[in-house]
């Protein structure tokens, strides 16, 4: 049989599944023979595993959890950069009925204890790099078993004298008895992701089996995948996206999953040509690097060349104005492709504002960039570009099974946007408080402001709640920062986002920064600038997308409840009604007039 | 590593990255936010320690510079290499 006529199996249908237990477990029997995972080191190939080795190495680690005590409902937290073990912890994790708490291997060690404690889990799986970091800060609370891997021989990995729990390298021996298959149901729930809280009240997103395998069906009805594609995950996977449309979705469609142990851009664009990359999701500032090393290489070329690569540009334009035509672009614009592999077909961007010119010049060269927007509290996306046609001017519109509602709109259109539907969470874990002013009547509260168009697609213009969105597609809350200015001498002191206090029209989701607001004894200039400088300091601890970039002198105390709790809305709403942006002092120091300057949460 | 050896590999990094990413070397002192100094993001911060790792001929995995943000700590994670 030729590799053309050969037959290949169809995706999985999750409507027919209860669980993500149930529906990996089965793609990785329908697809045993395919390639599911490739890892690569910098340059080189380091591993390559078929369906079939997944589901062994998977089931042989849900055995050692079983052997743990890990059953139904029972917490287990991964903390690991992008690799095959994750997938196995998920998978294993699933296959016991237990519940998976994805965290952010980006945080530091004291951030990571700290949602540890909140989440209290059964079981911890991280690589060692991460544990050598954390194992101190967690002291009494060490979940009760931990697996390490990526530890080099030797190395005692027990934190020391009295350490409660169990700690042992990451394995899934190869004569491991079966474990036992914990069946879930559609309501149960399926994972813990945070979607803040680092600093300070954490809010860790209940998510069903509903919610994720409703989601899923609907993105593989706009954005099919089979046998045969490649997608390269390289945003984490403890992040909403990744999860879903770097490890679920391709698993389930019989698809390629790539790992890199580096970000390094020189490096990542090998692997695109050596694997044939088909798909990705990016953030907003990897898109911009991309353009980046795009431009340098245009920059190279005689300007009748740049010239050239402008009018096949446009001539592509017309011909994919209804939808992309993936072999044509590749055609027509084939060094340009090579640049990016030379197989890329679809580029998903969402977590951060995306730029529409950016997102329309990667569609004129025939790179289609697949715009989304979606909190964590609602899985994974709200509304989606479908790309036909392309559009880079909205965030797309709702999908399947998600309803958008744009309430309290002026004469503008502009009003909140309100997003419900089965792919809404069940509510914060262990906070009743948070959750009731989050879902109201069924409905999710974004918090972000926006309208809608006659065609439904959604565009997003700002935000009435307190935050600011990194273009690496990290969710900032000026109250998790507060904390860091402790021992300054202020009377009072507390931050905002800038949006917030004076709120802007347009494109506002740009260039977001935090101002702190301090009001010092007898509101005396000397006193402000005397203070100044350690502000300065204190802020120059702070991881940069964190910082603040201005500070604002307010001369009244600052509202409080009767319990000396801060009335934050009140504060703002006084402060935006009687000051200006031009009031802040910048400080240097903190956040940089350009947008980009963030940690990127790849 | 002793004082001397470190503030030379410090001042040989902030030679590095003026040239990288063609900001006046003077401009630049050891105890700077090198994001905030250079105008650059993370992956641009990848792409430094990699020319770094070209020429002093070491090897450091992207966690390394994890919470690194001034030339001096960047001298401290290459002096563990080398």
């Amino acid at each position: 049989m030729s590799a053309a006529t050969r037959l290949r199996p169809a995706a999985i249908d999750p409507g027919a599944y209860p669980s993500l237990g149930a529906l990996l477990r089965d793609a990785l029997v329908q697809f045993k023979s395919e390639t599911a995972l490739v890892t690569y080191d910098r340059k080189r190939e380091v591993g390559r595993v078929s369906y079939a080795e997944f589901l062994r190495t998977g089931l042989a680690f849900a055995r050692a959890l079983e052997d743990a005590g890990v059953g139904a409902d029972d917490r287990v937290a991964v903390i690991m950069s992008n690799q095959p073990r994750w997938l196995y912890t998920a998978f294993a994790t699933f296959h016991r009925g237990a519940v998976l708490v994805p965290l952010d291997y980006k945080l530091t060690a004291a951030e990571q204890a700290a949602l540890i404690r909140h989440a209290k889990p059964q079981a911890l799986i991280t690589e060692y790099p991460f544990w050598r970091r954390l194992a101190g800060e967690l002291g009494a609370d060490l979940p009760g078993h931990v697996w390490v891997s990526d530890a080099p021989d030797g190395v005692a990995l027990s934190p020391g004298d009295g350490a409660a729990g169990v700690v042992a390298p990451w394995a899934a021996p190869r004569d491991a008895a079966a474990p036992t298959e914990v069946p879930r149901g559609r309501d149960d729930d399926a994972t813990i992701v945070y979607s803040s809280g680092t600093g300070g009240r954490p809010k860790g997103c209940v998510l069903t089996h509903d919610n994720y395998l409703v989601q899923l069906e609907s993105l593989l009805a706009l954005f099919p995948m089979g046998v045969g594609d490649r997608f390269f995950s390289i945003l984490p996977t403890n992040h909403a996206i990744d999860f879903m449309v770097g490890f679920v979705g391709p698993l389930t469609c019989g698809s390629l999953v790539v790992h890199q142990r580096t970000l390094r851009p020189e490096f990542l664009v090998d692997t695109m040509k050596r694997e044939r990359i088909t798909h990705m999701a990016v953030v907003p500032l990897l898109l911009e690097a991309f353009e980046r090393a795009l431009d340098d290489k245009l920059d190279a070329q005689p300007p009748w060349k740049r010239r050239l690569v402008d009018a096949l540009g446009l001539v592509n334009e017309a011909l994919t104005e209804k939808a992309p035509r993936h072999g044509l672009s590749r055609r027509l614009l084939g060094p340009i492709h090579a640049g990016f592999g030379g197989h890329l077909k679809l580029l998903f961007c969402g977590g951060a504002f995306v730029d529409r010119a950016r997102a329309e010049r990667f569609y004129r060269l025939g790179l289609p960039v697949a715009i989304g927007y979606g909190l964590t509290e609602c899985c994974t996306v709200a509304t989606v570009n479908d790309l036909k046609p392309f559009r880079g001017d909205s965030v797309g519109r709702a999908v399947a099974g998600v309803e958008v509602a744009v309430r309290g709109a002026g004469d503008d259109g502009v009003g909140e946007v309100f997003v419900r539907g089965r792919t809404v969470m069940r509510g914060y874990l262990d906070d009743p408080e948070l959750t009731a002013e989050t879902l109201v009547d069924g409905w999710l509260v974004t918090g972000d402001r926006g309208w809608l168009d006659a065609a439904g697609h959604l565009h997003l213009v700002g935000r009435s709640k307190n935050m600011i969105v990194t273009p690496g597609g990290k969710n900032i809350y000026p109250e998790d920062i507060e904390g860091a200015f402790e021992g300054l001498p202020a009377e009072e002191l507390c931050v905002f986002a800038a949006d917030f206090l004076w709120p802007r029209h347009g494109h506002a989701l740009v260039g977001e920064e935090l101002v702190a607001v301090v009001r010092v004894e007898g509101d005396e200039q000397a006193a402000f600038d005397a203070l100044l400088p350690r502000l300065r300091e204190l802020n120059r601890r702070l991881p940069d997308f964190k910082r603040v970039g201005g500070v604002l002198r307010w001369p009244d105390a600052f509202p409080r409840t009767a319990s000396m709790k801060l009335k934050r809305n009140e504060l703002a709403g006084v402060i935006g009604g009687a000051t200006a942006r031009d009031a802040v002092v910048p400080i240097e120091g903190g956040a940089a007039p350009r947008a980009a300057r963030v940690e990127v949460s790849a | 590593m002793n004082t001397t050896d470190h503030t030379t590999l410090t001042a040989r990094l902030m030679t590095l990255a003026s040239e990288r990413f063609d900001r006046p070397l003077a401009a630049l002192s050891a105890d700077d936010d090198f994001f905030h100094a250079l105008g650059i993001d993370s992956l641009q911060a990848l792409d430094l320690l990699t020319r770094i790792e070209e020429t002093f001929d070491v090897e450091v995995p992207d966690y390394e510079l994890q919470g690194v943000t001034t030339f001096t700590g960047l001298a401290e994670v290459i002096a563990r290499r080398l």
